[in-house]
């Protein structure tokens, strides 16, 4: 970790912030509710795709219900906010923090499996933990959970408290790009990539993979729980259907390979042009109903022809972006 | 005190016995070959030290301490390295990230920065410094090879385990990573070093121990091994045919060196 936080001031990492950042603050000064509903959205798309890069850009494991983790930490914090009145901060955090732990102890169980066993096994949490939660009385069962609008009342009003989700999703969105960054420039990223590349190669080099995988989960299941706390409080209501939604593990997915697995700016892009995808998509009559059709066929092509993603290929193909694009 | 000790090694994959009580000490400082014929169980030897499969009897003691059973990357940061017959670069890494690898997380454990420097100077030993660069997948068999050598340096390791470096090279390059083995060596680095090309494994070890079937068949220096009937056998199938072609060898052989030197001393006069 020393030597990546010297790396901070890095051109490669400070322009993507630069963008995120000034994304931000185009809805709080032209004051457009339209806008501030698009950027939310696509910052946290950038959380999300960010965060799954660890576990799946980094180390290679398809973590196909990722979604779970989104899930988890927006059930938690919304209970510590519907029952306890807790502020968001702390009940978001608290989020994050149940789905490292989480994601540990099924980490022990899954991260001994490989490639497409992995994958299937993760979607089995995801469904299963629906199901739980489905059958979870005090969560509100498959009804789920209603704020009263009186919670809103302890952050300034209804208005203020989205404010409030909007902010913070844009810290979040650049918190994990950068820790994105530090990971690929760190000792413990190049013993991620390792895993990526040979993980039977890995061991034998000395590189403790099953703490590195177990750690690399806990972090990638970290944030999402952050992000599905924000999301939800905003949203005003959680229900099983919307918090564990494999659609929405997907277009993670989607996202990552689109920009480029294991890159650092590849989930930024991603998340941008999926969401440009995506809302031209919805409103063309013709594609309303088929986005993720279309977005399967996309990612079909990308696998067959682009497998590093668009960021991977401008790197491979343009020498000079690799000093500024990581 | 021996560097290693293997005791009574018996490694069974099902009805199979790959390894049946193998027993051998290594020297500080030696160059040990291991030979055998195809699924003799050599590159298994090699897997069990490592810890990549556990033995199901007998024990690997290495400085005096017994590493059986122990994960494969305790035993490589107590300073045992390895490359593998069947190569395995981590093939979208540069070679330079490659070989920073195994200075990261070998037996000294560096930092990242550090590790780039040992990398750089290990990749100028193994020449491929201009290659530094390049994705790993990208180098050819020859480079790879080279590759798994600078990586297993790089962890700077006492023991070095080497299966088949020397395969599918052809002859200047054989020469070169012979060189190379005799440059690790002389670092004071013990080396164990399975292979098929005869010549070279006779030329560079100091002791040879031969496998078949999964059992040490002779033990000794090149040359006794090269006439023990039983390693005859192994690689031929019938002794008493493979000791005359064997002696008709040494006859040619004899004869030749008679030749040469009547010619030198033809020269001297």
């Amino acid at each position: 970790m020393k030597d990546s936080l010297k790396n901070l001031t890095d051109v490669s990492l400070l322009w993507l912030l630069a963008i995120i950042a000034v994304m931000a603050v185009i809805p709080p000064i032209t004051n457009s509710i339209t806008m501030r509903e698009d950027i939310f959205l696509i910052l946290q798309y950038i959380a999300l795709a960010a965060s799954l890069n660890i576990i799946l850009g980094f180390t290679g494991y398809v973590s196909f219900g990722h979604i779970v983790y989104y899930g988890i930490g927006g059930y938690v914090a919304f209970a510590l906010m519907y029952f306890y009145g807790i502020h968001l901060i702390p009940a978001m955090i608290a989020g994050g923090i149940v789905c490292a732990i989480i994601a540990y102890l099924l980490g022990e169980a899954v991260l001994r499996l490989r490639g497409a066993y992995f994958a299937i096994a993760t979607i089995g949490i995801n469904e299963a933990v629906k199901a739980l939660v489905n059958n979870l009385e005090f969560l509100g069962g498959s009804a789920g959970l209603f704020f009263n609008f009186k919670i809103y009342q302890n952050y300034g009003g209804a208005g203020n408290a989205i404010w409030l989700a909007y902010y913070l999703m844009a810290i979040l969105a650049i918190v994990v790009i950068t820790s994105n960054y530090l990971i690929k420039k760190s000792k413990f990223g190049l013993g991620l990539m390792s895993i990526r590349e040979d993980e039977d190669a890995a061991i034998v080099l000395g590189i403790d993979t099953k703490k590195y995988k177990s750690l690399a989960y806990m972090l990638s299941a970290f944030f999402p729980g952050m992000v599905g706390a924000i999301f939800f409080f905003k949203n005003g209501n959680i229900e099983p259907v919307n918090a564990f939604h494999l659609l929405k593990s997907i277009e993670m997915i989607f996202m990552v390979v689109l920009g480029g697995f294991g890159t650092v700016t590849g989930p930024f892009v991603g998340s941008l042009l999926y969401e440009r995808i995506r809302g031209l998509l919805l409103v063309n009559p013709l594609f309303k109903d088929l986005h993720m059709a279309v977005a399967g066929i996309i990612l079909l092509l990308l696998i067959l022809f682009v497998p590093s993603g668009v960021i991977g290929y401008l790197r491979d193909k343009v020498a000079i972006l690799r000093r500024y694009v990581e | 005190m021996s560097i290693l000790e293997v005791d009574g090694i018996t490694k069974m994959f099902g009805g199979l016995t790959a390894l049946n009580r193998v027993t051998f000490k290594l020297e500080e400082g030696e160059i040990l070959g291991i030979i055998g014929p195809n699924g003799a169980g050599k590159t298994t030897l090699f897997n069990v030290i490592c810890g990549v499969y556990p033995p199901e009897e007998g024990k690997v003691v290495f400085n005096g301490e017994n590493i059986t059973g122990l994960s494969p990357f305790k035993i490589t940061r107590k300073g045992i390295a390895r490359t593998h017959q069947v190569v395995k670069p981590l093939n979208e890494l540069t070679v330079l990230e490659n070989v920073m690898v195994g200075a990261c997380f070998g037996r000294d454990y560096r930092p990242l920065a550090e590790a780039r420097e040992i990398a750089f100077e290990i990749l100028e030993l193994t020449g491929l410094i201009d290659r530094a660069e390049l994705p790993a997948g990208k180098l050819n068999v020859p480079e790879k090879k080279r590759l798994e050598l600078s990586r297993a340096l790089a962890s700077n390791p006492t023991l070095l385990l080497l299966d088949e470096v020397l395969a599918g090279l052809n002859p200047a390059e054989v020469n070169e990573m012979l060189e190379i083995i005799e440059n690790v060596r002389k670092k004071g680095i013990t080396i164990m070093m399975i292979e098929h090309l005869m010549h070279a494994i006779m030329k560079i070890s100091d002791r040879i121990i031969v496998l078949d079937y999964g059992e040490k068949i002779a033990e000794g220096s090149p040359e006794e091994v090269s006439k023990d009937p039983r390693v005859i056998e192994a690689y031929l199938g019938d002794p008493e045919l493979s000791l005359k072609l064997l002696k008709k060898r040494k006859a040619e052989f004899d004869a030749a060196e008679g030749a040469e030197k009547a010619e030198r001393a033809k020269e001297g006069t």
